[in-house]
């Protein structure tokens, strides 16, 4: 069975169709990469599983669970964490503190807890704090916890969002073009960390990126997206050679 | 001035700062998460005020159904605290989700939210006026009056429980919003909402537990005000509402600690300018101060200018 399927999704802006017939199976541990040119609908599927739109057609399933018609928060909990394209972290909190309130569904201390100042909230509160230290840990970015994120250089910054997406335990991480913004040794690093991530974390990785140096590094299939359908499926190999893709996207960028 | 009068200005205006601190709160806890000037929430202080009315009055026998006993004060103080704060914060949350959340899950401008909130702070109004009648009601003693005198001060135990409760109320407030999951999920939602739920956090069950704590503020607010001011009228919520709301951008809205000190500067500011100037005077130089306030610092004492991006 696997991990996700999303079966004839279709999305519709106004009157603009965005996804279009879009198809999908991930299997567990998986590297998958969605690339195509700006505007070509790559965002709106992850926004589709995400459950930040609703779909017009078609239907995904994930680990089982029908993903149509759950709420983000539900979604996120059955097991996908996500990144985003412009890094989303909360600027004004510290980077503990943004990957503690990752923890929030994790944490089960109530109201008249926080009222009382229970030994039950202690407990949690450093439960909470030490699994986060020590996440931090293995993403080498304890230097850093007391930071605000908006002071740390972008590499940081994206190791912290890909850090605090993985605090729910996710099975599938969806990357939205993660090495945007990035110089070439960042891009490097990124590289590495992912293949890291996917192997440290048995997650299932699905990757947006229009750094080509990414994609062909490290994705096992790559599917390409253009106007909203998949005009090209495959391995890294059969993508850099199909024409059709070359004409669509990639144009002289891959030689 | 002597040092008398000063003190006994400075004890007035910390109660009457402590109303409008409390308020102001709920303000500005709702305009963190939802970005919306709740305008009934001047009236659901009214409501707090109107239920701890009924509540109090039915605990000290003086209502018209009657319990078969008497109440010591220890056990009507708390109960009725309680069940006011409790009853006022499903007020608030029926109002959120009867007519906030269905704009906002369609789509609705922020404008449209705003003035359903005004409409609705009327409706609560007008539903008083129309139940209850224009009559004012007598708030319950709900503890004797003690007025203690020393020189030419006096004060009354109910302005000390009044500044005191309204501190220790705060500071719990203070402590949740700092510290606890809600708290952090508040701030997270007021700094950048759409990462919230790709976290697993509810965005709706946070707003639902920030009118919890907005009305529950507001109610006690109702009660300690009922009892230093005892006559309630159907309006009183707006009148006092505006003010609070006024503290509460004065002090940077969205800021918790902004909507606190804003309470206190415009209590100070009303206070000492009755003192010394004849009462018609005092609004008009409060907000003439506030206003400078404002037009020195447009994002109020403790703001930050906001991004307007999503």
């Amino acid at each position: 069975m696997p991990l996700l399927k999303v079966d004839k999704l279709t999305h519709y802006f106004g009157g603009l169709r965005s996804v279009d017939n879009f198809n999908l199976e991930l299997s567990e541990n998986e590297l998958v990469g969605l690339i195509g040119p700006n505007g070509a609908g790559k965002s709106t599927v992850f926004n589709l599983v995400c459950g930040l739109y609703r779909p017009s057609e078609g239907s995904i399933t994930f680990n089982g669970h029908n993903l149509i018609g759950r709420y983000p928060h539900q979604i996120t909990s059955l097991g996908i964490g996500r990144t985003f394209q412009n890094i989303r972290l909360w600027n004004e909190l510290s980077v503990i503190d943004n990957l503690r309130i990752a923890h929030f569904s994790q944490i089960d201390y109530k109201l008249l807890d926080s009222l009382f100042f229970t030994g039950r909230l202690v407990r949690d509160e450093q439960k909470v704090t030490q699994e986060a230290m020590d996440l931090l840990d293995k993403f080498n970015l304890v230097p850093y916890v007391n930071e605000l994120p908006r002071n740390l250089p972008y590499g940081i910054q994206r190791r912290v969002e890909i850090c605090r997406a993985l605090v729910m335990k996710p099975s599938l991480l969806l990357l939205d073009e993660p090495a945007a913004g990035m110089n070439q040794g960042e891009i490097g690093e990124l590289i590495n960390l992912v293949r890291w991530v996917k192997d440290e974390f048995k997650v299932t990785v699905w990757i947006i990126e229009h750094q080509m140096r990414v994609i062909m590094n490290i994705c096992e299939r790559i599917q390409v997206l253009d106007f909203g359908s998949i005009i090209a499926e495959g391995t890294p190999k059969e993508i850099r050679d199909n024409p059709l893709v070359i004409k669509a996207y990639l144009g002289e960028e891959v030689t | 001035m002597t040092l008398d009068f000063f003190i006994q200005n400075f004890i007035n205006a910390m109660q009457w700062g402590s109303f409008l601190a409390l308020i102001a709160v709920g303000y500005t806890l709702v305009y963190g998460v939802l970005l919306l000037i709740n305008f009934a929430h001047g009236d659901i202080f009214m409501v707090g005020a109107y239920t701890g009315y009924f509540i109090g009055t039915f605990l000290t026998n003086n209502f018209e159904i009657k319990l078969p006993f008497d109440l010591p004060g220890w056990v009507v103080i708390p109960v009725t605290i309680v069940a006011t704060m409790f009853i006022t914060a499903l007020v608030g949350v029926a109002i959120e989700r009867i007519a906030y959340r269905p704009l906002r899950n369609r789509g609705a401008h922020r404008l449209y939210l705003v003035i359903t909130a005004l409409m609705f702070g009327l409706l609560l109004e007008y539903g008083n006026l129309a139940l209850l009648g224009a009559s004012d009601r007598q708030f319950p003693n709900l503890f004797d009056k003690i007025i203690y005198s020393i020189g030419g001060i006096t004060v009354t135990n109910i302005k000390i429980y009044v500044i005191l409760l309204s501190f220790l109320i705060m500071g719990i407030l203070w402590w949740i919003v700092q510290k606890t999951r809600w708290g952090m999920a508040m701030r997270a939602i007021s700094y950048d909402r759409l990462a919230v739920p790709l976290m697993g956090i509810s965005v709706d069950q946070i707003i639902l537990f920030t009118f919890v704590l907005g009305s529950s503020m507001a109610a006690l607010a109702g009660i300690m005000y009922g009892t230093a001011f005892p006559i309630l009228r159907f309006n009183m919520g707006m009148l006092v509402g505006w003010q609070a709301f006024i503290a509460a951008v004065v002090g940077g809205i969205g800021s918790i600690r902004g909507a606190m000190v804003g309470g206190y500067i415009l209590g100070f500011t009303q206070i000492f300018v009755a003192a010394f100037l004849p009462s018609t005077y005092r609004d008009l130089i409060a907000f003439v101060v506030l206003l400078l306030i404002l037009a020195i610092k447009p994002t109020g004492l403790f703001g930050v200018p906001r991004r307007t991006k999503v």
